[in-house]
C-alpha cells in the first residue's frame, strides 16, 4: 500500500502490527483514552536498594518492556550497567523503549540483539554503529522511530506499555524524589523521562546522590517512584552537553543565518509577543543572535522559546527579550544552569511540549520554528533519519512536532561536500512536506506553493533571493552531478510513525 | 606515457580528493576509498580515468581518497599528480585543462 504521501509500506507488516498509512497532518479533536500505571502500594520506606542486580531480580522478566531516558548524551553510564546487568542475568525478549540512543549505547545494544535479550526497539533515532548494524538486518523486528511527542501520545495510549523505567538522575531522596538539576552530572530538565515515571509500572531511579528527605524541587515524584538504587557514577558531566556554546565562523551557516533572520524579522509572525524554538546546529546559534540584534531593533519581545534549549536562549531571558523559557531539554551546561536559578525557564515532560492527543501542547501555540534536514525534496518532505547512504543515523526527534509551528523554517546548506541536501525524492519521509513553510539555504529560499501570503511577504527582500524549490534541486544537481540510486532490499528494517502513529515511511535494509 | 616516479597532489581535507599515482603495469588500476562511492564510485572513477588518458597514462596504480570532492576538484588533482609523477610541471599540459 502507499500512503497519502507516496510511500509504499509494507502490507504484511502494516497488517501484523495493526497500522495505518500517513493520511494527514490535521490531527483534528478526537476523544482519546488514556491509560494508567499499575502502583504497587507501599508507605515508600523500603524503596532503597543496594544493587542493580537486585533491582532487575524483583522487576524485569522475560518479554517486558523497558526505558530509559537520553538527558545524559554521550556522558551516560547508566544505561551500561542496567543493561550488563540485564545481559549477564540471561533475560530476554525485551523491548527497549527509551527516549533515544545516544552512541555511548551503540555497543550494548548490539550486544543485547545479538543475545537475544532485545528483541523490539522503539526509539527517537539511533546513530553509527547501531544504525548500521539495523540497516544492515541485523535486528528482526522492524524498530519503530517515534518523535518526542509521538512517544509520549503512544505511551498515555498504552502503544508503548512500559514495564520498568530505568532513570538516571543526579539527584534523589531515598522516596525518589529528584530533578536534574542539583549534583555532579546534572543535565537540567527531566522533560522525557517525566513520561516515563508517571506512566511505567515499577519506576527504578538511579543517582549517585543520595539527598535528605525530603529532596525538593521534585521534578519526578516519590508518588510515582519504586526503588531508588545508589550508583557510583551516574554519568560524566563533559560529555552531557557542550560546554561553553560557540558562535560559528563558518561564513555558509552564517549566510544561512542571517537569511533566516531576515525570513523571521518580515514574516506577518514577527511582532510583540511572538514565540520560537530555535535547535542546536551551528546556523541554528546563530539565528537566535541576530534574532537578539532584531528583536531589541524592532523594540520586540518573545512570549516564550521552546524546546531544546542553549544558552543563547537564556541569555534572551536573562535580557527580558524572551518572557518564558519552556524547557524539555537542555543541550548545553549554561542551559542546564539557568533551569536551576531563573523561575522563568519552565520545566515541561514530552507530552507538554508536543504530545498531539492533548488539551493543547506547547507545540501548537509555536509560531516560528528552525529546523535541519539531511535532505528536503521538491515537495518540501523532510528526512533526518537516513544518510544519503540509506544508513540510520539520525533521529525524529521533535522535528515532526515542532514543524506544526505557523512558520516553520528548514534552514540547510544546498549541498554537503558531494551530497545535495535538495533532492528530488528524500530517501526517507520523516515530516511531511505539507509542515513545511520555508527553506533556506546560503543561495537562496524557496517558499512552499501553498503559502501564498508567504510568497507575498518575502517577494522582494533586499539579500533573499527567492527561487522555486525545483529550482534549487536542479541548482544542487548541476554541483555535484546525478547520483547512482541507492539500492535496498525488500526487508523493512524500521517504520517510521508519524505524530499521530500512522506510517509515514518504511525503512529497508541496505544492499552492500 | 610512462610513469618516472610516484607523485601526489591532494589533501584529506572535506571536499578534496588525494590521488597518489605509482609505476603499474596492467592497466589503469584505481583504488578508491569515498564516504560516497556507492553514489558516485563509477563517475570518481570515470573522470581519472578520463583525465589519466589525455595524459597518454595507460598503466599506473591510482590510490584516490576521496572527501566528497566536485568533479573539477577531481580533475584538478589528477592532472597535478599526473604531471608530478611524469616529472613535467614545468610544462603544464594546458590541452589537457
Amino acid at each position: 500500500m502507499k500512503n497519502s504521501v507516496g510511500r509504499e509500506l509494507p502490507d504484511d507488516l502494516m497488517k501484523q502490527l495493526n497500522y495505518e498509512g500517513f493520511k494527514s497532518t490535521e490531527i483534528g479533536e478526537p476523544e482519546v483514552q488514556r491509560v494508567a500505571p499499575k502502583v504497587h502500594v507501599s508507605t515508600g520506606d523500603d524503596k532503597l536498594v543496594d544493587s542493580i542486580e537486585d533491582v532487575v531480580k524483583k522487576t524485569v522478566k522475560d518479554g517486558m518492556t523497558i526505558s530509559f531516558h537520553h538527558h545524559f548524551r554521550n556522558g551516560d553510564f547508566v544505561f551500561n550497567e542496567v543493561m550488563r546487568v540485564i545481559i549477564d542475568q540471561g533475560i530476554k525478549n525485551l523491548t527497549l523503549a527509551p527516549s533515544s540512543l545516544t552512541g555511548v549505547m551503540n555497543d550494548i545494544v548490539i550486544e543485547a540483539i545479538k543475545k537475544g535479550t532485545i528483541t523490539n526497539i522503539t526509539s527517537s533515532g539511533m546513530r553509527g554503529s547501531l544504525g548500521d548494524f539495523v540497516s544492515h538486518g541485523g535486528l528482526k523486528n522492524p524498530v519503530i522511530f517515534r518523535s518526542h511527542g509521538n512517544r509520549a501520545r503512544a505511551i498515555e495510549h498504552g502503544d508503548i506499555k512500559i514495564d520498568v523505567a530505568f532513570l538516571g538522575v543526579p539527584n534523589a531522596d531515598k522516596l525518589g524524589n529528584a530533578n536534574g538539576m542539583q549534583g555532579d552530572a546534572v543535565f537540567g530538565s527531566l522533560g522525557y523521562a517525566l513520561m516515563d515515571a508517571q506512566y511505567a509500572d515499577n519506576v527504578v531511579l538511579l543517582t549517585d546522590n543520595i539527598m535528605p528527605y525530603p529532596n525538593t524541587p521534585a521534578s519526578i515524584k516519590q508518588t510515582q517512584v519504586d526503588y531508588v538504587v545508589k550508583v557510583d557514577k551516574v554519568g560524566d558531566p563533559d560529555k552531557i552537553g557542550s560546554g561553553a556554546t560557540r558562535f560559528t565562523k563558518d561564513p555558509k551557516e552564517l549566510k544561512i543565518a542571517s537569511m533566516v533572520n531576515d525570513v523571521i524579522v518580515h514574516s506577518p509572525y514577527f511582532k510583540d509577543g511572538f514565540s520560537f524554538q530555535t535547535g542546536s546546529g551551528g546556523a541554528a546559534l546563530a539565528v537566535t543572535r541576530y534574532l537578539r540584534q532584531a528583536m531589541i531593533d524592532n523594540q520586540i519581545k518573545a512570549s516564550f522559546a521552546l524546546g531544546g534549549i542553549t544558552k543563547p536562549t537564556t541569555d534572551l531571558l536573562e535580557e527580558g527579550l524572551v518572557r518564558r523559557v519552556m524547557d524539555v531539554q537542555d543541550f548545553d551546561k549554561g542551559a542546564a544552569d539557568s533551569m536551576h536559578t531563573n523561575p522563568n525557564q519552565q520545566e515541561i515532560d514530552a507530552s507538554w511540549y508536543a504530545d498531539p492527543d492533548n488539551k493543547g501542547a506547547m507545540v501548537d501555540q509555536l509560531d516560528v520554528v528552525i529546523l535541519s534536514a539531511l535532505e528536503i525534496d521538491t515537495d518540501f518532505n523532510v528526512n533526518v533519519m537516513t544518510g544519503s547512504d540509506g544508513v540510520i543515523r539520525g533521529a525524529v526527534g521533535g522535528h515532526q512536532d515542532a514543524a506544526t509551528a505557523k512558520l516553520t523554517i528548514i534552514s540547510a546548506p544546498l549541498v554537503r561536500g558531494r551530497i545535495a541536501t535538495v533532492v528530488p525524492k528524500v530517501t526517507t519521509n520523516v515530516t511531511p512536506g505539507d509542515s513545511v513553510d520555508v527553506l533556506v539555504t546560503e543561495y537562496g529560499i524557496a517558499i512552499n506553493p501553498k503559502r501564498k501570503d508567504l510568497q507575498k511577504a518575502f517577494a522582494n527582500l533586499p539579500g533573499v533571493p527567492v527561487y522555486t524549490i525545483e529550482e534549487l534541486q536542479q541548482m544542487a544537481e548541476k554541483k555535484v552531478g546525478k547520483p547512482k540510486p541507492l539500492e535496498f532490499t525488500d526487508r523493512t528494517v524500521a517504520l517510521v510513525e508519524y505524530r499521530d502513529g500512522s506510517i509515514i515511511d518504511a525503512i529497508n535494509e541496505v544492499k552492500d | 606515457m610512462e610513469i618516472k616516479q610516484t607523485a601526489i597532489a591532494g589533501t584529506l581535507e572535506s571536499s578534496d580528493i588525494q590521488i597518489m599515482l605509482s609505476k603499474g603495469q596492467s592497466g589503469i588500476q584505481i583504488d578508491l576509498e569515498s564516504d560516497v562511492k556507492k553514489q558516485f564510485g563509477d563517475q570518481i572513477n570515470a573522470v581519472i580515468t578520463e583525465t589519466l588518458k589525455k595524459f597518454d597514462i595507460d598503466n599506473v596504480k591510482v590510490k584516490a581518497v576521496d572527501k566528497g570532492a566536485l568533479d573539477c576538484v577531481i580533475k584538478a588533482r589528477t592532472i597535478a599528480a599526473a604531471q608530478r609523477a611524469l616529472k613535467t610541471v614545468d610544462q603544464p599540459a594546458w590541452e589537457v585543462l
